[in-house]
């Protein structure tokens, strides 16, 4: 049985329908890629499975419960953490305060601590009483993947961890993933820049204009698949 | 000599607008939330001083330890069921409410309990003083001012040192982010109102222990609690207490040169302070 499943997942911004019946399933042990142009939808899917966009009730499974009309504290504490676009750390504050608060809302034993999370990206340790927002953007990166990880997450949702950085650090970032993966997460990444994420990815999902336009694991797409579902066929 | 016994007075009464304000900075620092209720709870929590001690042949001081539960659950309660529903992108509706709120709390307080002054019952303490070199000093002022610092500190210890502290932080930075956190932000918005609640009943507690009170009386203090918040910077604990401190030397000061002067004398103060500094003496670095 899937991990994580939406099912026919609508989201509306007032009269601004942003997302149109999405499927997505994520498996245990697995790591789910969704890529997709900027306004394609990625990010509210993703506000939407952590419950900061509240659905219907069925439209988001975890682990067998529907959560699709939880609020986001509730749905944390299943399980499932965020690592937010633009990392939205919070400024006031520091390092390490940043780590904890990831802790709030579920403290459960598991893999990830502070010790491991500074042992995962040793320079946090050395800026832990920094501000956070004093750091720089790929710094900041990790801390928010840190905060994620803080609690401990069965599911951990990565929404444009690359956004804004250099190569040389998101090829830092990334290095982290495959450990995070083996700590006993599933993952969901929401990239622009697929490269990236298909080197990652067990599965694709391709998002357009708010629907799946194409799915499937990364070998099995052709360059021009993708090209067409992520731009559309006439583009 | 005079006038550093001014001063000294003025600073001491500053403690007790630093109460009044404590409870104010830390609603608005977290919840952007104006309480223009905040003097007409102060006023209340009086009252309820008052009925402990009367009922119940309480001291002030004991009566007060009963009144903080109570005081705490109400600002819970209030926050929960009737401010939570007024937060949002629009200023206007926590404002309206309130200010409705503070009517209805005046007017209730008006009817249960009449126009007449009251006071709570002093002992030989109110009245005891201790000499200073040539500055007596009163030992009610001084159990006040004594008061706000303990408070203020209390306060800080909190936010900076607990796991609600940061909970609280982070809500005041971002309420969204927050939720991902597994914090419930109005949960937190409620309990920090229940926190003030307990800040407003000992600033209750001096209030009435150092003067007169009648239900008509909780704007003024409102006012000076605003201007306490404001001069120290939005946000800064101890900016607010320095902030009822400049309230209270500028209105001991105006005082001495003409008693008309006194009140007039704190306002001008605090326009002086907002031409010089806008942004308070101690403002918080982002917002």
């Amino acid at each position: 049985m899937a991990l994580l499943q939406t099912e026919g997942l609508t989201a509306h911004y007032g009269d601004f329908q942003a997302l149109f019946g999405v499927d997505i399933i994520l498996n245990e042990a697995e790591v789910v890629a969704i890529i997709g142009a900027n306004g394609a939808g990625k990010t509210t899917l993703m506000r939407s499975i952590a419950g900061i966009l509240r659905n219907a009730p069925d439209m988001v499974r975890f682990d067998g419960a529907s959560i699709g009309a939880r609020p986001a504290d509730e749905i944390m504490a299943q399980g499932v953490a965020m690592v937010p676009e633009g990392r939205k750390l919070f400024p006031s504050l520091s390092v390490e305060e940043n780590l904890l608060i990831g802790t709030y809302g579920r403290k459960t034993k598991g893999h990830w601590s502070l010790e491991t999370v500074y042992q995962l990206f040793p320079i946090l340790r050395e800026r832990r009483n920094n501000p956070g927002t004093a750091l720089s953007g790929g710094q900041q990166q990790m801390v928010a993947i840190g905060r994620a990880l803080m609690s401990n997450p069965r599911v951990l949702l990565c929404d444009e961890i690359s956004l804004g950085l250099a190569p040389v650090v998101i090829k830092d970032i990334y290095k982290a993933l495959p450990v995070i993966k083996a700590a006993g997460a599933s993952l969901i990444l929401v990239e622009q820049d697929i490269g990236q994420a298909m080197a990652m990815a067990d599965r694709v999902y391709c998002l357009m204009e708010g629907r799946v336009t194409l799915s499937g694991s990364p070998e099995s797409l052709s360059r021009e698949a993708i090209h067409n579902a992520y731009f559309g066929a006439m583009a | 000599m005079i006038w550093v016994d001014t001063i000294i007075q003025g600073i001491l009464l500053g403690g007790l607008y630093g109460l009044f304000a404590a409870g104010l900075s830390l609603v608005f620092g977290i919840m952007r939330l104006v309480n223009l209720a905040h003097g007409d709870l102060i006023v209340m929590g009086a009252y309820l001083i008052l009925v402990l001690v009367t009922l119940l042949g309480l001291s002030p001081f004991i009566a007060v330890l009963l009144a903080m539960p109570l005081m705490f659950a109400l600002g819970w309660g209030l926050q929960k069921f009737v401010l939570n529903r007024t937060l949002g992108d629009d200023i206007l509706p926590p404002l309206l409410v309130t200010f409705g709120l503070s009517i209805v709390l005046q007017n209730a307080l008006l009817e249960g309990f009449s126009a007449d002054s009251r006071r709570l019952p002093t002992d030989a303490l109110t009245t005891a003083s201790v000499q200073v070199g040539p500055i007596a000093l009163g030992v009610m002022p001084l159990l006040t001012f004594a008061s706000a610092i303990v408070v203020i500190i209390a306060l800080n210890q909190l936010f900076y040192r607990t796991s609600l502290g940061r909970a609280f932080r982070a809500t005041s930075d971002d309420p969204v982010t927050a939720s991902l956190m597994g914090i419930n932000p109005t949960h937190i918005f409620s309990v920090a109102t229940g926190i003030a609640m307990i800040i407003v009943t000992i600033a209750a507690l001096y209030l009435g222990l150092r003067s007169n009170f009648d239900p008509s009386i909780g704007p003024a203090r409102l006012i000076y609690a605003f201007e306490a918040v404001i001069i120290g910077g939005l946000g800064s604990l101890w900016g607010t207490l320095v902030g009822g401190i400049i309230i209270g030397v500028a209105q001991t000061v105006g005082a001495a040169i003409n008693p008309e002067w006194q009140i007039l004398a704190g306002h001008i103060a605090f326009l002086v302070v907002l031409l010089i500094r806008p942004r308070g003496l101690f403002p918080r670095s982002h917002d």
